[in-house]
């Protein structure tokens, strides 16, 4: 079907010889978007690196209020830990949320961030989280990881190996799925800790996922879902496509604040 | 080549195939089991389901290379001989089914659903079921019999 060869690699450095050894390789994580990205023709890499043997990669690891996700944790996995499910609610159910059950099987959380697909449930919760990536060169916050559309600061060939956060006081994720694809038409993460409320839009932005600020100062002020009301969502960099224009997507993104606030 | 040395329902097979091999292909076209379905091959529709060391993936968006090491169940290693599967059973009885072309991939999500509900504690209630099937496209039955014969067998399986 498609011509690439394949290396199953056992461990970080390892897959890093692999990559830089290559002409146009691409990590295999999952491969839940890569695969039928390959299938479709608009990818084409000369080797595939697989990830899935690398057990250092994998499980979701809680210590105190820091939780430590490595990047090959599968969505079901990340969705049925007990301890994060304890500690931050909010980022298990959006993992449950994600696709359908044999997606989120092989779907990583690595793979999912490393893509930066627009309408990606992560980016919204990383962005909110204020999380970093880490990667096996360097520490990425989240603010600076997730630079536009399908772009991500990462360099060629490095290799996402875990994600942090510290766990919020209180957050909740609401997402308005396109019916057919499961993909968010608009999702909004809501983190409260202390004073500071961060509010992050995926789905709906031109230049990928982005936090609103009009959102976040009358969320600080008053954390309630009436406070959504008093904000204006301007339609300006949302994006309009078959499945909504702007005005719907800003009409949306206040609905899923909302949501997202009742349930924190 | 990639070397793939799976068990496939219970059998060890060991095979040298192309790199980009499709785990659906391995199976259908190498071991010739075609029970397990290809309806979209765009990840959509779960025709194509198959159980990869007790979980249910899709195999037309996985590489045979990647099941390296690991067991592979199809549709048609759930039958103890003449005696079918309580999932396949209930199938059976419920008429959760019309062309069948779906059936496979259905029968396989069933299992994992009513298997990883068990092992939670959860209660699979109709609407869990619905919510479940989401990865799973019926153009026939319009699904209710098809979640009347998931309740069935998950209270025999
Ligand atoms: C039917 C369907 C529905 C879906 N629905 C949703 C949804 O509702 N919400 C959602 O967010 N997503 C959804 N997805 C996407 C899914 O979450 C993917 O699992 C995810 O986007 C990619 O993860 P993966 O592990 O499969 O990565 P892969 O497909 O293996 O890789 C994706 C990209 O990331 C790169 N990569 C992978 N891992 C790393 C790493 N550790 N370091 C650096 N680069 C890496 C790869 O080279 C590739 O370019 C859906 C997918 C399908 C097929
Ligand atoms: S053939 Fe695999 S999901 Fe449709
Ligand atoms: S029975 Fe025909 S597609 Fe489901």
């Amino acid at each position: 079907m498609f011509q690439s060869t394949y290396h199953r690699a056992g461990s970080v450095a390892e897959a890093r010889a692999l990559l830089d050894g290559a002409e146009e390789a691409k990590i295999l994580a999952g491969g839940q978007t890569l695969l039928p990205t390959m299938k479709q023709g608009l990818a084409a890499p000369s080797d595939l690196v697989d990830l899935r043997g690398i057990a250092a990669l994998r499980g979701v690891t809680v210590d105190g209020g820091s939780v430590t996700i490595g990047a090959m944790t599968t969505h079901a996995e990340v969705a049925a830990h007990d301890g994060l499910a304890r500690l931050c609610p909010a980022l298990a159910a959006l993992a449950g949320g994600i696709g359908d059950p044999a997606v989120r099987h092989m779907g990583t959380i690595g793979g999912s961030v490393a893509n930066n697909d627009p309408a990606a449930d992560y980016p919204a919760a990383l962005l909110a989280l204020d999380a970093v990536v880490v990667t096996d060169a360097r520490e990425i916050p989240a603010e600076e990881y997730f630079a536009g559309l399908f772009t991500t600061a990462l360099d060629e060939g490095e290799i996402v190996t875990s994600v942090r956060f510290t766990a919020p006081g209180r957050a909740a994720y609401a997402k308005f799925p396109n019916p057919a694809s499961r993909y968010a038409m608009v999702g909004v993460f809501v983190a409260k800790t202390g004073d500071d409320v961060r509010v992050a839009v995926t789905g709906a932005g031109e230049d990928g996922v982005f936090r609103h600020e009009g959102l976040e100062a009358a969320l600080a002020a008053d954390f309630s879902p009436a406070a959504v009301d008093g904000v204006e969502i301007s339609g300006e960099g949302l994006m309009s496509d078959i499945h909504g224009g702007v005005d719907y997507r800003a009409q949306l993104i206040a609905v899923m604040a909302k949501r997202a606030v009742a349930a924190a | 080549m990639a070397e793939v040395t799976i068990k496939v329902n219970g059998a060890p097979v060991s095979r040298d195939v192309p790199d980009a091999m499709l785990l659906v292909e391995f199976l259908r076209e190498e071991l010739r089991l075609t029970g397990t379905h290809v309806g979209c091959d765009t990840s959509q529709c779960g025709a194509c389901v198959v159980h990869l060391d007790g979980r249910a993936v899709k195999s037309c968006t996985t590489l045979a290379a990647q099941a390296y090491g690991a067991e592979v169940t199809t549709i048609e290693g759930l039958a103890a001989g003449e005696e079918l599967h309580p999932m396949q059973r209930a199938f059976h009885e419920n008429h959760g089914l019309q062309c069948g072309f779906c059936t496979p991939g259905m029968i396989m999500t069933g299992i994992d659903m009513v298997r990883r509900y068990r092992a939670a504690g959860q209660e699979l209630d109709e609407a869990a079921i619905r919510h479940e099937l989401e990865g799973n496209l019926c153009r026939c039955t319009g699904y209710h019999n098809i979640v009347k014969s998931i309740r069935q067998a998950a209270g025999e399986m």
